[in-house]
This record gives structure tokens, sequence and C-alpha cells, in this order.
């Protein structure tokens, strides 16, 4: 039988408070708009969600397995607990497996203070890291007349990849390689400037949560990212629609 | 339909009838890479200089199970005097012929009535080493495509369902899904493209069921897929086999060629209305591409990387069509269940876990090779008595079940039956079905830091317990190794487990630590023994430990 109605409305529990979803919500979008904090690093409103990043797991009461909360969808009945200590734990170790694989230094880095890496840290009470540091080599590509691409400072959150793709349409961005090895890489893996498919759109800067994109003329600390720049993008097309 | 299928078995019966002799040499991986083609050429030349080529036959046929005693040749296989010769070379291929009317070679004699034989239980690998792979006539001669005619002729797809669910079959590929449950998700997803994928990424580090199957008998695999389709309302198939078979690769092409021309695939199968295609998509050699998800992706040509689950591919598949993937085995296991119904198959194996299992047994043992027997039968007798003991004469220590995803189980635990929750309650799983052997000289801290370089190069990098989390464990399992650990180096490495495997984002990272955590679990003293020596008293470790807390 059809059912008569498109989309059915639910009704769930996120942290003993009661609230309304539509089927389509997610339990990370719920939770914002209910302003219950979960954090993330990888989601970003405007284009498809991968969940990646493992710090939105949150716990639901019937299933033993952690669900990531970008990727999970209201259901009835639903109760979802997004801060236990054993999240928080987690939360604290991801993040320490994220400083532990690049070079981190805030000290000289162009997003320092404005970092959305460095902000989740203190948020969660990261003291110091747990895991011996890594120290991979990477090199700098400064060859974009505009930006520069430090790999040190990224964390694979593919945000880059996702926006170039699905809201710009050039799709330079991609990711080579397997596990640790994995990088991000502008076109066939080759300097940025060199890249025929960039567009020079700057969407890819403004995202990165990191200093791992960044404009040119930036000194430390000075490099602020325009976090309002996608849903205000959308907003303008929607609206010309 | 039915007629046609006769007709060639009873046309294959004459020919084989023809013939006084059949002498059948394996041509399946591990015998070929030890001459087994050139071995056959020279019995062929042989037979035709004695003048023989009338009354004597030679044939390429798939694996005959003892791979450690290859090349096997059998002689007049389906006969009552079978005999089976082992480690043959080209030079006794004279000596084999003109032994055929006489008395056997003694000096080659491989003994058939050892358990090796006899207490195997065939079901998927029932033609293997019985048919020529390579001609369609044999597998129908062994009431080949005869589950599918049934299955069209005489069943709706929801009968085809009822006997799989009666059945009891279970994923063979690793998870232990039951299968039936599968058919019905995927039957009632709405769409009206749907697809089957048969997963042959076999990657487990010492498993070669998948291979073996494929290249002994890939007919069966094409039988079992297009009853899915049939079943689920599907009418393409995909087989993604990794590219390091060439072998099986090759005689699947071969199978899928000569089952279109016989009818068996493609349009109006068999003179009914059922379309079924089967395209074969080669993996690049990425081992995460066994993952459902991460298989689709690449099917898709993208880069092969998983996706959280839900939607499962029963909704959410290939192409965003509702997609059905089983494993090779799980399909090899169909044909005969339609032919002899879900109940008969149903009776077979133990408890929650029905049927058989094929495993690859590997390592320290002298039988290795592809055995298949009952669920339930214990690991002791499998290790024992069908694998003929420990080489070299040593005591087993244990066995590694379920590759990269699984553990290590001691000798201790020997008794247990092999079933699915048998093997998850010590900690390992039943997996795919790889099972290595290892002897007193084994290092447990080695052979965990070995699986763990294998997940640490083989992760997609998409999530970060995986993609780090593996790159950590290694390290610290390399210091082990060394000699150089200490007990925050235990403590790191225990917290690391539980985090990787609670919070990666697909079964690859949320399995990696399954083989260290075993090994800790059972062999916790060894890794003791591989601190830094001057912490190397059990007091002092003791002491440490309490300081660490």
């Amino acid at each position: 039988m059809k059912r008569p109605f498109k989309t059915r409305i639910k009704t769930l529990k996120i942290d003993g408070i009661d609230v309304g979803a539509r089927e389509d919500e997610t339990i990370l979008e719920l939770a914002q708009e209910n302003d219950i904090f979960i954090p993330t690093l990888c989601h970003l409103e405007g284009v498809h969600d991968v969940g990646s990043c493992r710090l939105c797991l949150v716990e639901v009461r019937g299933t033993n397995k952690l669900l990531p909360a970008c990727m999970t969808y209201a259901e009835e009945g639903m109760e979802v607990i997004t801060n236990s200590e054993r999240l928080q734990a987690y939360r604290r170790q991801v993040l320490d497996l994220l400083f532990s694989e690049r070079n981190h230094v805030c000290s000289v880095c162009v997003s320092n203070g404005h970092c959305e890496l460095q902000w989740l840290a203190g948020k969660l009470g990261i003291s110091h890291v747990g895991v011996p540091y890594l120290y991979p080599q990477l090199e700098v590509d400064a060859s974009h007349r505009y930006y520069s691409y430090d790999p040190n400072r990224c964390i694979l959150c593919t945000r880059c990849v996702r926006v170039c793709d699905e809201i710009e349409g050039a799709h330079t961005w991609d990711v080579m390689g397997r596990g640790v090895e994995c990088l991000v890489i502008s076109d066939l893996n080759q300097p940025w400037g060199t890249a025929e498919s960039c567009t020079r759109c700057g969407k890819c800067v403004q995202v990165c949560p990191t200093g791992a994109l960044f404009n040119k003329g930036r000194a430390v600390a000075e490099m602020t990212k325009r976090r309002d720049f996608l849903p205000y993008l959308q907003t303008m097309r929607e609206g010309r629609k | 339909m039915f007629d046609r299928l006769e007709e060639i078995t009873k046309a294959e019966q004459e020919t084989a009838g023809r013939f006084d002799h059949t002498v059948d040499v394996c041509v399946a991986a591990g015998c070929m890479s030890s001459q087994s083609v050139a071995i056959k050429e020279a019995l062929e030349k042989e037979v035709e200089a004695h003048g023989q080529g009338h009354r004597c036959r030679v044939r390429g046929t798939g694996c005959m199970g003892l791979c450690a005693a290859g090349p096997l040749i059998t002689v007049d296989a389906e006969k009552p005097g079978e005999i089976m010769y082992k480690q043959v070379t080209v030079g006794d291929a004279a000596d084999i012929v003109a032994s055929l009317d006489s008395t056997p070679v003694e000096r080659l004699r491989c003994r058939t009535d050892v358990p090796f034989f006899q207490r195997q239980k065939k079901i998927a690998l029932e033609n293997s080493g019985l048919i020529d792979p390579e001609r369609i006539e044999e597998y129908i001669a062994r009431e080949g495509y005869s589950g599918l005619m049934r299955a069209l002729t005489e069943m709706s797809p929801s009968d085809v369902i009822d006997e799989v669910v009666a059945s009891g079959l279970r994923g063979r590929g690793g998870g232990g899904y039951p299968t039936g449950l599968k058919w019905t998700t995927v039957a009632k997803s709405d769409g009206d493209v749907k697809y089957v994928i048969c997963n042959a990424d076999e990657g487990d580090p010492g498993a070669f069921m998948d291979r073996s199957v494929l290249e002994s008998d890939p007919h069966r695999i094409l039988e079992g897929m297009a009853i899915a389709g049939y079943a689920i309302g599907a009418s393409q198939g995909y087989v993604y086999v990794r590219g390091e078979y060439p072998t099986a690769v090759a005689r699947l092409k071969t199978a899928i060629r000569q089952a279109r021309r016989a009818n068996m695939l493609g349009s109006g199968i068999g003179g009914t209305l059922f379309n079924f295609h089967v395209d074969i998509r080669l993996g690049a050699g990425a081992f995460v591409c066994g993952e459902e998800t991460a298989l689709i992706a690449s099917i898709e040509g993208k880069r092969g990387t998983p996706r959280p689950r839900p939607p499962y591919p029963a909704e959410f598949g290939l192409w965003g069509r509702p997609t059905l993937i089983n494993n090779v085995e799980t399909f090899a296991n169909i044909a005969p269940i339609i032919r002899n119904g879900g109940d008969w198959y149903a009776r077979i194996g133990s408890g929650a876990s029905k049927g058989t299992k094929v495993f690859a047994l590997a390592g320290s043992i002298i039988n290795t090779g592809l055995i298949e027997v009952p669920m339930g039968t214990p690991l002791r007798e499998i290790v024992y008595e069908i694998g003929g003991g420990i080489s070299g004469g040593g005591e087993c220590k244990a066995i590694q079940t379920g590759g990269p995803s699984g553990g290590c189980i001691p000798a201790g635990y020997f008794d247990t039956p092999v079933d699915y929750e048998s093997l998850s309650a010590l900690g390992s799983i039943m997996g795919s079905g790889g099972m290595i052997v290892m002897d007193e000289s084994a290092s447990m801290v080695d052979v965990a830091r070995y699986f763990m370089e294998f997940c640490m190069t083989e992760s997609c990098g998409r999530c970060v317990p995986c993609r780090v989390g593996t790159v950590h464990m290694h390290n610290i399992l390399d210091k082990f190794s060394r000699h150089e650990a200490t007990p925050h180096d235990l403590e790191l490495l225990e917290k690391l487990c539980d985090m990787v495997r609670n919070t990666s984002l697909c079964g690859l990272g949320q399995t990696a630590p399954n083989p260290v955590m075993s090994t800790l679990r059972y062999f916790r003293d060894e890794y003791m023994d591989c601190m830094m020596p001057e912490l190397n008293g059990a007091e002092r470790v003791g002491e440490l430990m309490e300081v660490a807390r």
C-alpha cells in the first residue's frame, strides 16, 4: 500500500531531551538544532557526509555499535547519548591520533587561534598527546598564485575534495595512496599551480578546518576563514532558482 | 530444456565409456606451480606413443585437495580401483602410462584410504578434481545446471528463497550472515533493476578456497548466481575477482562463454523468460575491496573505500540499486541446495551452523591443502587426523583462523567444534576459511605484528582510527619484537585495540585488533617476555604496572 504522506515525522530523545525530527534529518543536524554539542571535523553543511573523522560517534540504546551522528537518521523512539565518558575518551583518542599523524605545530601555523582542530582539542580537554608523534616528511606546495597547501597540517577530512567536486564542480582535489600514506593531491599529483582544473575559487581554502590550505601572504595566526562562506553561497543559489 | 541437459549427460557418459582409462592431472594453481601442465603434455605424448589414444584419455582437472603432495594425478577416479599419484615429475609420465593395464607405480602411490580423504564431506567442492573446469559438458554430466533449470521451471522466486532459508546456509565470506535472510531483504527492496555480485576478492593471507573453487568448478558459481538472480529479480551479475588470480579469471571467462552458448546464461535462459548476464570485474590488489561497500565503489569505477552502513547494499548498492553480495563459497552451495532441497542441507552441520565449510590448511601441518568438512568438526580432528599432524613432528601451539580479522586459538582449546559461535567465543572468527597452523617455534608477538602490518598497509585511510591507530599498534608490536617494550607500551596497545575496534568505520578497522587481542588473551606471557631485558622479571614488571596505573 502506498503511504499517504511524503516525509514522516519522528520523535526521539537526545541526551534525555525530547526532539521532533523529519525522517531525513541526521542526529548531528538535530543536535545542532537543539544546541547539543557533538564534535566533528569532516562534516560540512552543503556537501555529502563521509563519516570519516569518527568524532561524532554517539551511543544509541539497543545497539552495541557506536554510530556516526552525521550519517545516522532519526528513528522513532530512538534514545541517543552524545556525551558519555566512553565517547569522550574515544574522541580524545581520535584527536591524539590526528595530532600524532602529521606535524601540527600551532606556534608557527597561519591558522593558530582560528583552527577547528586546535579549538576542539581545547574544548575536549586535551592536555597532551598520548601516542608518539610520527613526524612524516611532507613538502609544502606554494606553486599556486593565491593559495598554499601544507599537507603537514592536513587531517584528511576531505572537505576540500567534496566542496571542489560537489559545489564548484572542478574536482581538482582528490586523495591518493593508502592508509597513513594517504595524501590530498591536486589533479594528477602535480603542483597546485599547474592544475588546469583549478578555477581559483578558493572554496577549499575557506572550508579547510586547519591551516593546511591558506591564502598566500598570511603570517602566523593571521589566516581567518569565512565559515559562513558555504551557507551564503547556497542561499544565494537557492534564491536564484 | 531438461532434455537438452540429459542429452549432454548421455553423450558425456558415452564418451567416458569409450575410454578404458582416464588419467586426471590437477591443473589448479598449486600443482600448476610445480609443472603439472608439462606433466599433462608428457602424459598425452606417452599415450600417443603407446598407441593408446583410442582407449586412454588425459584430462586437466581442478584441485584434488592435498596440495602439499602436488603435482597430483588420479587414474580412473570414478571407477572402483582409483589410484592417486603424488609428487609426479615429467619423467614419471612413461611409467604411469605403461602401468595403466598392470600394477600401479608403487613409488608414486598416494594413499586415499587416509583420514584426509575419508573424513571430508564435499558439497562446494563436489566436482573439484573430478571434472575438467574448461568443459561445460562435464559439469552438466554431474547434474550441473539442473538446479537452475529446476528453479526456473518448477519453482517461484519465493520458493527458491524458502529453500535457501530452510537450508540454514550462512555467508561463507566471514560474517556468517544468514544467506536466506539476505536474499529476502534484496527481494523485498523496491526497484526494477537489481544486481547480484559474487565477491571473489579473497585476500586473507593463507586462504585459497575461493581461488580453488573458481579454478576447479567455475560453472558452479555461475549457476548459483543465476539462481540468486532469479530469486531476487536481477538480470545482471558481476564477479569481482582479484587480479592476482589469472588462472581463475581465464577459466571463469571460458565458463561464461560456454554457459552463454549453452543458453544457461544470457537472454531467455533454457527457453524460459528469465535473463541473466554475468560480467567479470577485476580487483587491483586492495584488500579493503573485499568489504562490500568498498567493492561496490570499486565496480563503479571509484576509489575503493568503504562507506558507513546502513543503508546496506540490499537497499542501496551498486549504482544505488538493491544489490545482493555473496561470497564464492556461498554461491557454490546454492546449486546443491536447490537440487537436493534445503532440508537436506540443514541436516548437515551443527547448531546454528549448517552444512559444510571449506578450509585452507597452511603453515606447519603435514597435509597442506584444501579440505571440506561438516560444521562442528573439532579442531583436533582437522589438525591431527585430516591434517596429518604437525610437520617436523613437533607440537602444535596454536591455529590462526580468519586471517587479519581473526585470532589465534591455542592448543588447549582444540576440542572446540568449528562453527561460527564457538570460534567467536574464543575471540577468533570463522572468517573465509584460512587456517594457519603454528608449531612451538612460532612467536605469537611476531604473528600479531605480521597481521597488524598487513592491516596497516591495507587500510584505505578514510577513517582516523584505522589509518593512524594501526600504525601506532604496529610500531608498539615492533618494539615488542625488538625487546624494547615497556609496561606503558602494553597499556597503550590495549587502549588502542579497544579504540580502533569500537570506532573504526568498516570491518577492516573493527577487526584489525583481533590478532593482537587474542594473542594477548592466550599468550600474555610471551608479550611479557618481550619487554625490555632490564624489566624482564615478572615481579619487576608487576611493580611497574602498578606504577603505570
